[in-house]
């Protein structure tokens, strides 16, 4: 894990000392700068504006919804803490459908090697750790992979800045995503980014034939702590099967004071 | 009697003085047919057994969830054998949860291990057997559980006063030894000795590693059938035997990439010779196929006992193999299908299990288990009209 940790802020540094590099050759020069700095700049300022909240806690609800407009309905309680150079930790609590109540999924998320996940089975009180391999399948038999709900990190991916473009009256910068670890079931995303709040409005996920698979917009931004903002609603919607899955959140609490004891397999399996 | 009084009110007033996280009810009703495919051995057993559960569960908690009340009823009403109609707590439990440690105090269940084929280290609490003949059912086993929670991991204390006998189907059931006199059992140790056990587990996740390390000491949860003969020599019972043992314990997990490589092997001493047992193996998992959202797993495990044909357990030198599908639809269907054999002998087990969500509230699950080939002197032999499946509709809420 000390290993793996330092493997990655090297890399981070290795990218910072060339994009130092670049402006120290180039400064005399008029200022230009390519495609691929300008979309990581642009993520870094998006990342950096969200750093420091520390911890939260809220309460999703999921509304699966299929081509017949059948609906049914799952609950979560997501926690999650922020860690400063790692990956962040996350506790998902499934409340509902009861049959799954109970059921609690740990991870810990990295930026370039796998992230660890245990899922904890109430019925048989069980802890059981999963292959964090599985990122494209869905999650609870949503239209969300389970790389999409994962918390997202900068070096996961590589940058391209497209162009701006104005959306609903918003100024957006258009980035495309590639994704840079394995398994994953997209070979492009292509984010609509608040060029204000530098919060991401749209998210249009292409799937490994490079087809348009999956369109996610955010709705509804709420601001805390004066500074953090989350959407309240995210709609995402299957372009191939005519699915689609909403999402609210709601009691969103940040700064609560979790700690990395609250993300261990002990509360895991307190979980209610 | 005024004492107990006593205790209640505070008991509520405590609770009220927390009041502001309300009670939670949850928990499931069951209807379940469980029906034999062959005839039956003895004229007193059934073909067709109905069956219904309920488990409740009622859990308070207080200071952010720190602290927690929780209560699980059990009770299964059977239409045939009246060992099956049964009432167990399943948990009753106070729990407080601190910084660097968790006092978990009452009756509660405790898993221990990582293997899918059988579950060598888990040994805190009884098998309700009665309840599943797959083992997984256990019945709630009081104890002081202290956990230290540090760098180093989390250590698991244990006393656990009240021992907890086997529950075995009746004359009327199935799956059951033969001649079986559970009511005349017979202990290693009385008393205290008897009914007091201690435990503890040493339990740390590092990288892609899980590992424990554990060791227990008390009445053995699995007993020994023991024959017992009339004066002329001839067969007049089997009685369950428990032996007094001292079982240490590693249960090891490698996961790494789509796969998992799971370990767990016991030294248990006082059950007969001392003897060694381990179950290997590993999963290996196809994810999202054909980008379908569909799963599949390879399992396959080595079960081992050191003690042979001569020891009473089912695998010896055993391979299981299996698979296990994940739809990961709306409903969470699922189905785990596996098949045991032994190395040495013909004798085979299948297994199939399948659930699947009907609606929110409602679940079905499909069991189906076979065994062939066990001869006279297996330890299986027993199984052999025993063919079944078992089917659940419950109830969640």
């Amino acid at each position: 894990m000390l290993f793996q940790t330092f493997k990655n802020t090297s890399g981070e540094k290795m990218n910072k000392s060339t994009v130092f590099l670049f402006l120290a050759l180039f400064s005399n020069v008029s200022y230009s700068i390519t495609p691929e700095q300008r979309g990581l700049e642009i993520i870094q300022e998006a990342d950096k504006r969200d750093t420091g909240f520390g911890d939260s806690k809220a309460d999703m609800k999921m509304i699966l919804k299929n081509r017949q407009g059948e609906e049914s309905i799952r609950i979560l309680e997501i926690q999650t803490l922020e860690i400063v150079d790692d990956g962040d930790k996350s506790l998902i609590i499934f409340d509902s459908p009861a049959d799954v109540k109970g059921t609690a999924f740990l991870s810990f998320t990295h930026a370039l090697i796998p992230d660890d996940q245990w899922l904890y089975l109430p019925a048989v009180k069980r802890v059981k750790r999963i292959s964090s391999s599985n990122k494209s399948g869905p999650f609870l038999g949503s239209e969300y992979a389970f790389e999409d709900l994962t918390s997202f990190e900068v070096p996961k991916y590589s940058y391209k800045y497209l162009k701006d473009e104005t959306v609903d009256g918003i100024g957006c910068f258009i980035i495309e995503a590639t994704p840079k670890y394995e398994e994953s079931g997209y070979t492009r995303e292509i984010l609509w980014i608040d060029k204000d709040r530098y919060i991401s409005l749209k998210i249009d996920y292409y799937d490994r034939k490079n087809a348009l698979l999956k369109t996610l917009t955010f709705k509804n931004h709420q601001q805390y702590l004066k500074r953090y903002w989350r959407a309240s609603e995210m709609l995402m919607v299957n372009q191939q099967n005519g699915k689609s899955t909403a999402l609210t959140w709601e009691n969103y609490q940040f700064k609560i004071g979790l700690t990395d004891r609250d993300f261990d397999q002990n509360t895991l399996q307190r979980a209610h | 009697m005024t004492q107990i009084a006593r205790i209640c009110i505070g008991t509520l007033l405590l609770l009220n003085s927390y009041a502001l996280y309300a009670l939670e009810l949850s928990g499931y009703l069951g209807i379940e047919s469980l029906g034999f495919l062959q005839n039956p051995l003895f004229p007193q057993q059934h073909s067709h057994y109905l069956s219904a559960a309920i488990q409740p569960q009622l859990v308070h908690e207080w200071e952010n969830g720190k602290q927690s009340l929780t209560f699980v009823p059990f009770f299964r009403l059977s239409q045939h054998d009246n060992r099956r109609t049964h009432f167990d707590i399943r948990e009753l439990t106070w729990l407080k949860a601190a910084d660097t440690w968790e006092l978990r105090t009452g009756i509660r269940k405790v898993f221990w291990g990582m293997a899918e084929s059988q579950h060598l280290v888990d040994i805190i609490n009884q098998t309700d057997l009665v309840e599943n003949f797959d083992m997984e059912d256990k019945l709630g086993q009081p104890m002081i559980n202290l956990a230290l929670i540090r760098d180093w991991g989390t250590l698991d204390l244990f006393l656990l006063p009240g021992f907890r006998e086997r529950t075995f189907a009746g004359s009327e059931g199935h799956l059951n030894f033969p001649m079986l006199n559970q009511g005349a059992a017979r202990f290693e140790k009385q008393g205290i000795e008897k009914h007091l056990a201690y435990a503890f587990r040493w339990s740390k996740a590092i990288a892609e590693w899980d590992m424990g390390l554990s060791y227990f000491y008390g009445t053995n949860r699995t007993p020994t059938i023991v024959p017992e003969f009339d004066p002329l020599g001839n067969l007049k019972q089997t009685v369950p035997f428990y032996e007094n043992i001292h079982q240490t314990g590693l249960d090891v997990q490698y996961t790494k990439g789509n796969w998992q490589w799971k370990l767990e092997t016991i030294v248990r001493a006082g059950q007969g010779k001392t003897f060694v047992a381990g179950t290997g193996g590993l999963e290996y998992s196809f994810y999202n196929i054909f980008e379908s959202g569909f799963d599949i797993g390879l399992l396959t495990e080595y079960l081992y006992d050191s003690r042979g044909r001569n020891g009473q357990t089912f695998f010896q030198d055993d391979i299981m193999t299996g698979l296990r599908f994940g739809f990961n639809d709306e409903q969470s269907t699922e189905i785990l299908a596996s098949i045991t054999f032994d190395r040495t002998s013909n004798t085979k087990f299948y297994n199939v299990e399948a659930s699947r969500r009907l609606g929110e509230s409602l679940k079905l699950t499909l069991e189906a288990r076979f065994s062939s080939g066990a001869d006279k002197n297996d330890f299986a032999f027993f199984l052999r009209q025993d063919d079944h499946i078992r089917a659940e509709l419950s109830y969640h809420f």
